[in-house]
C-alpha cells in the first residue's frame, strides 16, 4: 500500500501543496478557476502545519486500524477491501462529525456546504499525488508499505 | 451446533462478525436478529424523519454483508439462553446452540409511567419502524409535537421534526439541554440555536401526564407538565433515555448491574459467553470504572474485541468514554470525558471562547493530562486533543497551545510527534 510521508526537513512552509490539492479536487482542474470562480472552492485534504521553525504537511495515514472507519455511524468511511486506502463516500455520509472526533491526525475536513467530510483520496486517479508531485522541495513523498 | 452465535446485529454484532472473519475464515456464525434488516445507521433515524436519508442511504454494510461473511443470518428474536445446554431458544421455539455466545442486543428506551402514555401518537425514538411511524404521523398532518428529554436522542428527534415543520416543545428534567455532554455556557450557546429554529424549550420540568384530544380520548391532544402548565400537542416522543437489553439473561448466572458486567475481554461472568454495545457496561478509561456507554463507535470496538476473543486471539479492550459529536441545528459539537465536571480542585479547566461566532473550546486538565473537552463550533482539531487524552499524554509543556486557533500537530513536542508516527 502507498503512503505519504512528510519530510519536515525540507519543507518550507510554502503551502504550495494545499493549492495542488484544491486544484485536483476542483471540477475544472484549473489553479486559477478553482480559486476565483468555484464556489463552494474546493477543500484542500492536505494541510501546511506551521510552528515556526517546524513546518511540514499532513494528509490523511490511511491509518491500519482506521479509528475514523471503525467509529462511522454509517458505513461511509471505511478501508476499501482491494487498495487498503480508507476512502469516504459522500453518499453515505450524514455529517455527524463522529470521524472527526477520533482522528488522531485531525486529517478530516468539514465541508460546512455538503455537510459531509472530506479527506486525503490519494488521488486515487493519479499515478503520483498532487500534492506530491507539486511540492517544489521534494518535503513529500511516496512509500510502499504493508497494509 | 454453530461455533460462533451472535443475538442482535447491528454495531456490535457487525463489529464482532468482521473481527471474527479475519482470524478465522470458516467457523459457522449464527446472528439472530428480531429486525428484518438491522444494518442500518440507528443514528441515521433522524435523517429518515426529516426526509434526507432512505433505508438505502442508510444501511452501514450492502445486502450482501452476510453472505460474504458466510453467516447464516436468522432473522426471528431470541427468547431463551440455556446456559448448560449452550443453547438459545428463538420465538419460534427452535435452538440454536454454540460454542461462543455473543449478546449484542442494544438497548431499549427508558419510558416512564405516565398517565395517557397508551394513546395513540406516544413514540420513542431507537428504531427503524419509530422512524417510519413518526414520519407516517407527520405525513397525515401532525404537526405539533413534545419530546421529553432533551439528550443526544431527543436533540436529534428534535432536529428533524423542526426540518419537517413540526412545532416542537422540548421537555427537560434538568436546568439545561444535554446536560451530560455540556456545561451551562455550552448549552447555552446551543439552546439558543435551537430556539432560534422556534423550538419551545422548557427545562427544570417533566410531564406528568397525556392527554387526548376533545373529540378523541384516544389520541394525543396535550400533556400537562409537573408544575402544572400543559402543552396542546398531536404527538409525544419520549427520549429520556436507554436501558441495556438484559432480559435474555435474566435469572440466569450472567452477572449483570444495570447492563451485562464484562471484563477487558468483553467475556461476561460465565465462560464462553460475551456480551457488548449498549447490552454491556465496559470500561471508561476516564473514570476508571465499568459503565453503560451507548454509543455507536464503542459498541463497534467491543464487538471487534469479543470477535477476536471468540475466535481465539486475545485482544483486550482499551476502553472508551462518554464521547459524542453533534450535527444538530447547524452547531459541530465535540464533547469527550469529563466535559461538565463537578468544581474540583484537583482539576484545572482552560477556556476559549468567541461569543460572536459562536466558537467555544474547553478542555479539563488533571495532573497536566487531560480528562475532558468540549469543542463547539470549530472541531477539525479535535481528534488531536483526543489522540492526546486516550494517551494519557502530559501537556504541561506546550498547554499554552492547545486552545489557540491554529493549534495543530506542529504545536506538539518532538516526542510526541514521533510516538504519533508521523514520517
Ligand atoms: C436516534 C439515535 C441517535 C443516536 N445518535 C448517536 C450518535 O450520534 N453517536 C453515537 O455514538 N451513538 C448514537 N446513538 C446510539 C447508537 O445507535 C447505539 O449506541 C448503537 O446502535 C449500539 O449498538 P448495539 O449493537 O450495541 O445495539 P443496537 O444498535 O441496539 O442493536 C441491537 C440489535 O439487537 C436486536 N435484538 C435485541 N434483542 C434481541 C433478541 N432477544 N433477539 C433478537 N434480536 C434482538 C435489536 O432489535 C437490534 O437490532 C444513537 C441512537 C439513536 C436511537
Ligand atoms: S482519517 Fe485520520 S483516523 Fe482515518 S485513516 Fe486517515 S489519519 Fe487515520
Ligand atoms: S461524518 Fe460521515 S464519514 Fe464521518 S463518521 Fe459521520 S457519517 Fe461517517
Amino acid at each position: 500500500m502507498r503512503k505519504i510521508v512528510a519530510k519536515q526537513e525540507h519543507c518550507i512552509g510554502c503551502g504550495i501543496c494545499e493549492v495542488h490539492c484544491i486544484t485536483q479536487h476542483s471540477k475544472s482542474k484549473d489553479i486559477i478557476k478553482a480559486y476565483n470562480r468555484e464556489r463552494p472552492r474546493p477543500i484542500s485534504r492536505v494541510r501546511l502545519e506551521l510552528n515556526k521553525p517546524v513546518s511540514f504537511a499532513i494528509q490523511c495515514r490511511h491509518c491500519n486500524d482506521a479509528p475514523c472507519a471503525s467509529a462511522c455511524l454509517t458505513g461511509a468511511m471505511h478501508k476499501d477491501e482491494k487498495t487498503g486506502l480508507v476512502t469516504h463516500n459522500p453518499e453515505k455520509c450524514m455529517g455527524c462529525w463522529t470521524c472527526v472526533m477520533v482522528c488522531p491526525y485531525g486529517a478530516i475536513k468539514i465541508d460546512k456546504e455538503g455537510h459531509v467530510v472530506t479527506k486525503c483520496d490519494q488521488c486515487a486517479d493519479l499515478d503520483t499525488p498532487a500534492c506530491v508531485a507539486n511540492c517544489p522541495n521534494g518535503a513529500l513523498e511516496c512509500v510502499e508499505v504493508e497494509s | 451446533m454453530s461455533k460462533y452465535v451472535i443475538v442482535g446485529a447491528c454495531a456490535a454484532g457487525i463489529g464482532a462478525v468482521e473481527a471474527i472473519r479475519e482470524i478465522d475464515a470458516d467457523g459457522e456464525i449464527t446472528v439472530v436478529s428480531e429486525e428484518q434488516c438491522s444494518h442500518y445507521s440507528r443514528p441515521m433515524i433522524s435523517d429518515f424523519v426529516s426526509g434526507k436519508a432512505n433505508l438505502e442511504k442508510m444501511k452501514t454494510r450492502d445486502d450482501q454483508f452476510w453472505q460474504k461473511n458466510n453467516v447464516t443470518l436468522v432473522c426471528k428474536k431470541a427468547v431463551g439462553l440455556n446456559l448448560s445446554e449452550h443453547a438459545v431458544t428463538l420465538e419460534d421455539g427452535t435452538n440454536v446452540s454454540y460454542e461462543k455466545l455473543l449478546l449484542a442486543t442494544g438497548g431499549k428506551p427508558f419510558v416512564p409511567k405516565m398517565e395517557g402514555q397508551e394513546k395513540e401518537g406516544v413514540y420513542t425514538f431507537t428504531n427503524i419502524s419509530d422512524a417510519e411511524q413518526l414520519a407516517q404521523k407527520i405525513n397525515a398532518g401532525a404537526n405539533r409535537a413534545v419530546v421529553i428529554g432533551a439528550g443526544l436522542i431527543g436533540i436529534s428527534v428534535t432536529d428533524a421534526l423542526t426540518k419537517r415543520g413540526v412545532k416542537v416543545t422540548m421537555v427537560e428534567l434538568q436546568d439545561k439541554i444535554l446536560s451530560l455532554l455540556l456545561d451551562a455556557t455550552a448549552s447555552e450557546i446551543v439552546e439558543a440555536a435551537v430556539r432560534k429554529a422556534g423550538v419551545n424549550i422548557i427545562t427544570g420540568q417533566s410531564v406528568q401526564k397525556i392527554l387526548g384530544k376533545p373529540d378523541n380520548e384516544n389520541q394525543v391532544g396535550s400533556v400537562v407538565l409537573t408544575k402544572g402548565g400543559q402543552v396542546p400537542c398531536d404527538m409525544v416522543i419520549v427520549a429520556i433515555g436507554v436501558i441495556p437489553r438484559t432480559e435474555l439473561v435474566a435469572g440466569t448466572e450472567v452477572k449483570t448491574n444495570r447492563g451485562i458486567v464484562v471484563d477487558g475481554s468483553m467475556q461476561t461472568s460465565v465462560p464462553n459467553v460475551y456480551a457488548s454495545g449498549d447490552v454491556a457496561e465496559a470500561y471508561d478509561f476516564i473514570l476508571n470504572q465499568n459503565r453503560q456507554l451507548p454509543l455507536w463507535p464503542l459498541a463497534v470496538l467491543e464487538g471487534r474485541v469479543a470477535g477476536y476473543n471468540m475466535a481465539g486471539k486475545k485482544a483486550d479492550y482499551a476502553g472508551g468514554t462518554n464521547m459524542s459529536s453533534l450535527k444538530y441545528f447547524g452547531i459541530p459539537i465535540v464533547s469527550i470525558g469529563l466535559a461538565n465536571p463537578k468544581p474540583d480542585a484537583a482539576l484545572e479547566i482552560l477556556v476559549n471562547q468567541d461569543a460572536e461566532n459562536t466558537v467555544y473550546k474547553k478542555l479539563v486538565l488533571k495532573d497536566n493530562v487531560l480528562v475532558g473537552m468540549t469543542f463547539l463550533g470549530a472541531i477539525e482539531r479535535a481528534g488531536i486533543l483526543f489522540y492526546l487524552m486516550k494517551n494519557k499524554i502530559n501537556v504541561q509543556a506546550f498547554k499554552d497551545a492547545l486552545l489557540k486557533d491554529d493549534f495543530g500537530l506542529a504545536a506538539l513536542p518532538e516526542s510526541v510527534r514521533t510516538q504519533m508516527n508521523l514520517e
